[in-house]
Parts: structure tokens; sequence; C-alpha cells
């Protein structure tokens, strides 16, 4: 059981790994700036997945805040980043 | 009691701006005429422990732990020099009375040269080489505000500047001899270095010394090639002239040289270059003088070739050469301080110095005329005994053809010295006759400004006296050599020498044929000047040491103003260049010679397929970062690299950076989001391919040495880690689970309150940046 469970993570960490590199050339190649932020998006899910692997791997509990804090960074960037790429500023000022 | 003396002046110098504020309407050089003339009475009573031979020593201290005390010595030549100072002084300051209006800056020039007589009584007092030293510098720097007096002239300023650089050049020199000295001997004191004269001849930095300590008698002498700076100090005003640059400072470098010679006496080296540069001097500076056409340009050159003379006498080191050396120095002192002051006359009551609309003065200043008959004619050496010049030149003569240390070099020299000193005396002879008969003989010329007329009575003083003691000196030379020079001679020689000075030596003596081989080639000489005049067109030419001068000094600045163009370009990536080069090539050699490039194989961690991906991955966004042609995506792909690094961090089991990695990076992107909607797009810049791959190179370079510096240092274990203490006794010191957090709060809790600090002013830094802007074009 514990020999498939390694067996199972170590393919999964490989597949992650070969599509964060594809990611990585839509980041680097891509035509337009929206492309390579979908693609800095997608790759900080596969980032919360391979740490989620390793925690499995090296059994311990100690990289779940990673995680959570990896998703919540992922969304904000995004978000900044599309705001930035729509309006051309992250932080508008109020108009008062 | 001397330490007083010696500080008086400088003493005076602190109280004449009082006086120069208060009393306004006398001048300020009655206050300042008593400081000298008591110094040299009080000077005088010296004569008694000299003539009896008891030297007194007087000690201050200074700096006792450095050996540097101000310790005064007094015997012969301190006092022979002493007095001609505050002699001449005292002359100087009464002729300045009547020279200087009373509307010029006093106050500055009396302080200056106060400044200046206290110095060079340092310098011929001084026992402790350090002292004499910083005297020496004093009275460069007082000389440089007095040749600048009037500073709103331009020559004014080029000639002090020039004198400044090359005394300073010389001084610094000799403080580098000094500093020798002392290591050689032990002992700052030039008493005590004499004694132990073994040491220093023997020693392997012998000729050093002497050419460092030579550098500086001869830059502050003006001997031959350093005399240039002479000329151009005769912008300052005149007394300063006669007291400075004829009578006191310029003899600074020949007193050293006699304080010295008996330490260095015999030795060959000592002889050619005192002799051979004293004897260049004294022709070049002659032959020069004949040229000139300013009267104090004349009497400048004119004191170069007289000093030369003097140095080659004490070059010689026999008694006698060194008895007509301190006896040229006295004859010296009172012609040419008495001809400087006669210039200064026919400058001010005829408005020029100009020997070419000069002439025929002899009828309107009759009294300065004779002043200056006297004055010319004992600097000729012409053979009458009313001229005190012409004992000191056939003793000049007389030591010329005789050496007692005979060794195999000074018997090979020996027989063309006599014709050189013929050579340069004939010339003195010239350009003597010249500068009396073309001012007060002849037709007077109608240009000048004013009408000439004698000068004032008080004026006329200084010079009288000067002249009296030219008569009283040729009249009575026994009465002076007894008293004033034989001491002088045994504190040089280091044993008394027995003379007996004679105007007339007898028909068998060859020197009184040199002296009259020199007043009928002189003669000669000055009456056809007009047909070898042209000579100087092709001599000096651009060889003259005055342009060699200007060319070294702009070379200089030209040099180092575009060696410091051509690395100083303002560019950041220059710079980032040099610092890059220079680590590679430190690291290297460094790693290389120390043979510390250790590659070990061992102890290696087992690499896995993910960890080889991801580094895959950073270094592709790595290498894509550098190659993007537009920013955004050059900082969203540099994004990758810092996502992975914190996935690395996480692959080697460290949450808490990965945790500080991420958000820094997430933070980091999103500034550089901020500050990218300011700036313009990303400009493709033209590089050369030259500069493309110095780059490339130089990058490569430095990542190369940094992996190796990294294997090698791995490879090398000198000591086991700390981290087991950390390991074992987190929980119970520190009373926590989380070591890394243990050690940034508790044991290493003083570098995370530093790094605190830090981000604390950056933040403020931010805020004021952006906040405080100074008004346009304010802080640009």
């Amino acid at each position: 059981m514990i020999q498939l469970l390694s067996i199972v993570s170590t393919v999964c960490l490989t597949v992650i790994a070969v599509s964060t590199l594809f990611l990585l050339y839509r980041a680097i190649k891509g035509p337009s700036n929206p492309d390579r932020a979908v693609a800095l998006d997608t790759i900080g899910v596969n980032l919360m997945a391979i740490t989620g692997i390793l925690a499995i791997k090296l059994k311990t509990t100690f990289f779940n805040d990673v995680i959570l804090l990896i998703g919540i960074l992922a969304f904000i960037g995004t978000v900044a980043l599309a705001k930035f790429l729509e309006k051309g500023v992250i932080i508008e000022r109020s108009r008062d | 009691m001397l330490h007083l003396a010696v500080l008086a002046p400088f003493l005076a110098a602190v109280l004449i701006p009082f006086f120069y504020k208060a009393l306004r309407k006398i001048h300020t050089g009655w206050f300042v005429l008593p400081v000298p003339l008591l110094l040299f009475l009080f000077l005088s009573t010296y004569f008694k422990d000299v003539w009896r031979g008891v030297h007194n020593v007087y000690t201050l201290d200074w700096i006792p732990s450095l050996g540097i005390n101000f310790s005064l010595y007094i015997d012969g030549l301190s006092l022979f020099f002493a007095l001609l100072i505050t002699g001449i002084g005292t002359l100087v300051v009464l002729y300045s009375i009547y020279y200087l209006h009373i509307t010029e800056k006093l106050g500055h020039f009396y302080v200056y040269l106060l400044l200046f007589m206290g110095a060079m009584l340092g310098v011929v007092l001084s026992d402790n080489l350090f002292i004499l030293y910083t005297f020496w510098e004093l009275t460069s720097i007082s000389s440089f505000l007095l040749i600048g007096y009037w500073y709103y002239r331009e020559g004014s300023k080029y000639g002090a500047l020039k004198s400044m650089l090359i005394t300073v050049f010389g001084g610094l020199s000799m403080l580098g001899g000094f500093l020798l000295l002392y290591t050689v001997t032990g002992t700052p004191s030039i008493r005590e270095i004499i004694e132990r004269s073994d040491l220093v001849l023997n020693d392997t930095a012998f000729p050093w010394i002497l050419i460092l300590i030579l550098l500086g008698a001869f830059t502050k002498s003006a001997q031959f090639p350093f005399h240039t700076w002479l000329p151009d100090a005769m912008e300052a005003p005149t007394p300063v002239s006669a007291f400075l640059h004829s009578a006191t400072m310029v003899k600074a470098g020949l007193y050293l040289v006699a304080r010295l010679s008996l330490l260095f006496a015999g030795n060959d080296l000592f002889f050619i270059l005192v002799t051979g540069f004293g004897l260049l001097t004294l022709c070049w500076g002659s032959y020069m003088a004949v040229r000139q056409t300013d009267l104090k340009a004349i009497l400048a050159y004119s004191t170069i070739s007289q000093l030369g003379m003097i140095m080659a006498m004490l070059g010689f080191g026999t008694g006698v050469a060194i008895l007509a050396a301190v006896f040229h120095i006295l004859n010296h002192a009172t012609f040419k301080g008495s001809l400087f002051m006669v210039a200064g006359i026919v400058d001010h009551e005829t408005g020029t110095r100009d020997i070419r609309r000069l002439g025929g003065l002899f009828t309107f200043m009759p009294i300065t005329a004779t002043l200056a008959f006297f004055g010319t004619f004992s600097m000729a050496g012409f053979p009458l005994p009313i001229f005190n010049g012409f004992l000191s030149k056939e003793m000049f003569f007389e030591s010329s053809r005789h050496f007692e240390h005979a060794s195999p070099l000074v018997e090979t020299v020996a027989p063309v010295l006599p014709v050189l000193a013929v050579l340069g005396s004939i010339f003195t002879f010239v350009y003597s006759v010249m500068l009396f008969f073309r001012t007060f003989a002849g037709k007077q010329r109608d240009t000048l400004e004013k009408k000439p007329h004698e000068a004032p009575f008080g004026m006329l003083v200084s010079p009288l006296i000067l002249v009296s003691l030219i008569v009283i000196i040729a009249l009575l030379p026994n009465f002076f050599n007894e008293r004033l020079l034989a001491p002088a001679v045994a504190a040089i020689n280091g044993e008394h020498f027995e003379s007996h000075i004679k105007f007339w030596h007898g028909w068998g003596n060859p020197a009184l044929y040199m002296s009259l081989i020199v007043l009928a080639v002189g003669t000669f000489l000055y009456l056809i000047r007009t047909k070898w005049e042209s000579f100087y067109q092709i001599l000096p030419g651009k060889l003259s040491a005055a342009k060699s001068y200007d060319a070294i000094v702009n070379g200089i600045f030209k040099g180092s103003t575009s060696l410091t163009r051509a690395y100083m370009t303002g560019s950041i990536r220059s710079y980032m260049a040099y610092i890059l080069v220079f680590f590679i090539i430190l690291i290297s050699v460094t790693m290389t010679v120390t043979d510390g490039f250790a590659m070990s194989l061992e102890d290696l961690a087992p690499l896995a397929v993910p960890e080889f991906s991801i580094a895959v991955i950073m270094a592709a966004a790595a290498i894509g970062t550098v190659l993007m042609k537009n920013r955004i995506a050059a900082i969203l792909v540099l994004g990758i690299v810092g996502y992975g690094l914190s996935l690395l961090f996480v692959f080697f089991r460290a949450p808490d950076l990965a945790l500080t990695q991420l958000i820094v990076e997430t933070v980091t992107v999103a500034l550089f989001l901020l500050c990218f909607y300011h700036l313009p797009d990303l400009k493709k810049e033209y590089q050369s391919a030259r500069k493309k791959v110095v780059n490339l190179v130089i990058s490569v370079s430095v990542g190369v040495i940094v992996t190796l510096v990294a294997i090698s240092s791995h490879s090398t274990k000198l000591f086991e880690p700390i981290s087991d203490y950390f390991i074992e006794n987190s929980y119970e010191l520190g009373g926590g689970d989380n070591i890394v957090n243990v050690i940034l709060v508790d044991f290493r809790g003083l570098d995370t309150m530093l790094e605190i600090l830090v981000l604390g002013l950056a933040a403020i830094g931010i805020y004021s940046m952006i906040k405080l802007k100074g008004k346009k074009g304010e802080n640009e």
C-alpha cells in the first residue's frame, strides 16, 4: 500500500512537472500578456498540487500553510495582473 | 629663551592684524621693525658661547613618544644664518615701510613676512630633523603667500603656484630622506646622526638618503633644473624678493647641505651631485641672466648662478672651499639684497624695470646709482679691495683647484672644474656690467611715465647699510672671518680651519690670473654683446626649464583628465563591469594559487526527477527573462523563477522560507507592475556585437566562478556545523518547536531586529521620496 502511494505520487509529480514545463513554454512564448497571466495562474495551481503531493511523500503536515498561501497569492496575483492589463493601474485613487 | 626667540615672530604675526586695524594712520611696518631688530641683538649675545666653542642645546618636549622634540641647537653655522635672517630682515622691514604704500593690505604682508621669518629661524636653529622639516614647509607656505601677495595679478598666481609645487615637491622628497635617515640611525637629532655617520654611509639605502635630501636642498635653493620657480617668484613685492629670494629662503638648501656635509663629507656621490649641479647651475644661471631685460629677472638668474657657485663650493668640501662658501653667502646676502632694493627704487621712481627703457639715470639718481655700482661690481667680482665679492670669488677660484681627499674620480674631473668656474664667472661679469651700465649710464629715454628723481631717504637707508657692509667686509675681511665665519666653518667642517683672507696673494697666484681672465673676456664680451646675442635663440630655445615645467604640469593635468575620462564613464554598466571583472580575476587567481578548487563527490544527496524538472523550469525561465522584449512579460517570467525557488524550498523541507518567498515574490511582482506603468516600453538597444560578447563573457564567467566556489565550498568541510546545538536546545532553551523561528527571535534575535530596522528605513525612504518633492530644479 505504502509502495503504491509512493509510486503514484512520483508519477503525479512528474506529470505535473511536465505540465509546468509546457506552461512555462506558454509563459515565455505567449503571444500576448494575458496568455502569460493565465499561464502563471495555472503554474500557481500546479505549485499547490506539487506541494500537496510532496507533503504526502514527506509525510508531513507543515506544508499545508504553504498550499493555502499559494492559493490566496495566486488569486491575488492574477486579479492584480488582470486589473493592470485592463486598466493599467492596480490600486485606483479615490475620486474625492 | 631661544625657543621664545624662534616663536617670537609667530606671536608678533598674531598681534599684527590688531595693530593694523587699530592704528590705521601709522604704517604697520613700524610695529614689525622691533621684532627682527631685537632678535638680532638677542642672537648676538650667543657670540661669546660660540667663540668659546660652547654649543647650546635647548629642548622642549613636543611629541616625546615619537622622539620629536622641539630642540634647538646653536653653533657657528646656525648663528651665522640666524644673524643673516634677522639682520637682513630688519633692513627689509625698514625698506618695505617706504616701499609699500599705506593703502596696500599691510596687515597681510607683515603677517606673512613674520611667519616666514620665524619659520626660517626655526629651519636654521632646529636640531631635530622633523622640526626642521616642519619649519621648512612653513617657509614654503609663507613664501607662496608672499609671492601671491598681489593675488589679483595673473603672474603672481602663476609664480606662487609654481614655487609652491616645486619647493613642496622637494620638501616631501626631503621628508622621505629624513625618514630613511631616522630609520637607519634611530635618532632624529642631527648632531647624533652626524656622530653615527658610519652607519649611514655603509647602509644600502645611502644613495636614496642622499638623493632625496639633496632634492629638497636643490629645489629650495633653485639649483638646475629646479631653478625655474625663482624668476617667476619675482612677481612678489621687491622687499620680499630681496629678503626671501636672495638672502634667506633660497639659502635654506645651502644651509641643509652645509649642515649635513659632515655626514656625507668625502663621499664621491655627494661630491658629484653637489659640485656637478652647483657648477651647472652657476653656468646656466649666469648665461641666462645676460639674456633678461627685466632688472629683477636678471637678479633672479644671478641669484640662481651665485647659489650654484656656493653649492659647488660646499661640494668641494675642503676647508678653504667651505670658508669661501660661507663667506660668499654673507657677501651675496649683502650685495644681492642691496641690488634688489636698488631695483625696487628704480621701479618705484621710474615706473618700469625694463632695461631697454631705462638709461642715463645717474644724473637723476646719483645715490641709487652709487649703491648699484658697489652692488654690481661686488657681484661681478671686480678686483678692487672695496668689493667683498672679489675676495670670495677669488677664494672660489682658489678652492676649485685643490682637493684634499683625492679619489680617482675627483682627480679625473678636477681639471674641468676651474674652467667651468671661470666660464660661469665671465657671464656673471657680463650681466653685472650690463645691469649697471644699461640702467644708469647712456642716454635718458623719454618713454618713462614719471619724471625720474631720487628716492626718499628712508628707502635708501637699507641699501646704504648693505653697501657699507660690502665695503667694510671687503676692507676688514679678517675681522668678520674670525668672529663670524670661522665658527661657521668649524661647524660645517667639524674642525677649526685656520685661515687668513688676503686681498693680495702675490703674482704667483693662479686665482689672480683667473680673475684677470674673467675681467678681460667679460669686458670683451660685453662690448660685442650684440654680435652673439643670437645664440640665445638656439640654446634655451625649447629646452628651457620653464617650458619643461609647463609641459609637465599641463601634461599631468591633461593626462589625469583623460585617464579619469577613460574609466569614469558615468555609466553604471561600465562600473558594474569593472566590479565583476575584478571579482572574477580576484577569486579565480586566489583560488588557483591557493589550490582551493576542491571537488569531492562524496556526501551528495540523490537527485530525483521532480527536483530536476523544477531546476530545468527555473533555468528556462531565467534564460527566457533575459530574452524578453516586453517588460511585463519579463517580470512575469521572472515570477516563475521566484515561484520555482519557493518550490525548491518546499523540496528541501523549509516551509517558513517557502511561505516568505511566495509572499515576497508576489509583492515584488505587484511592485514591478506598479513601476512599469510609468515607464516607456522596453526599447531595443543597439549594442555592438563586441559589447554583447564582452557582457556575455563576463556574465558567464561570473556564473562559472560562483558555481565553482559553491561546489568547492561544499566539498571542504573544515568543522562540524553548529545546527545540532539548535536542534537539541530549541525547545529546552527557546521554548519552541519551530527551530527556524526560535533562531530568528531568540538565539539570533539581534539580526532580526536590525532587519526590521532596514524594512522600516526602506518604508520611510519610500514615503519621503514620494511625498517630499522639492521645488523643480532645486535638487537637480
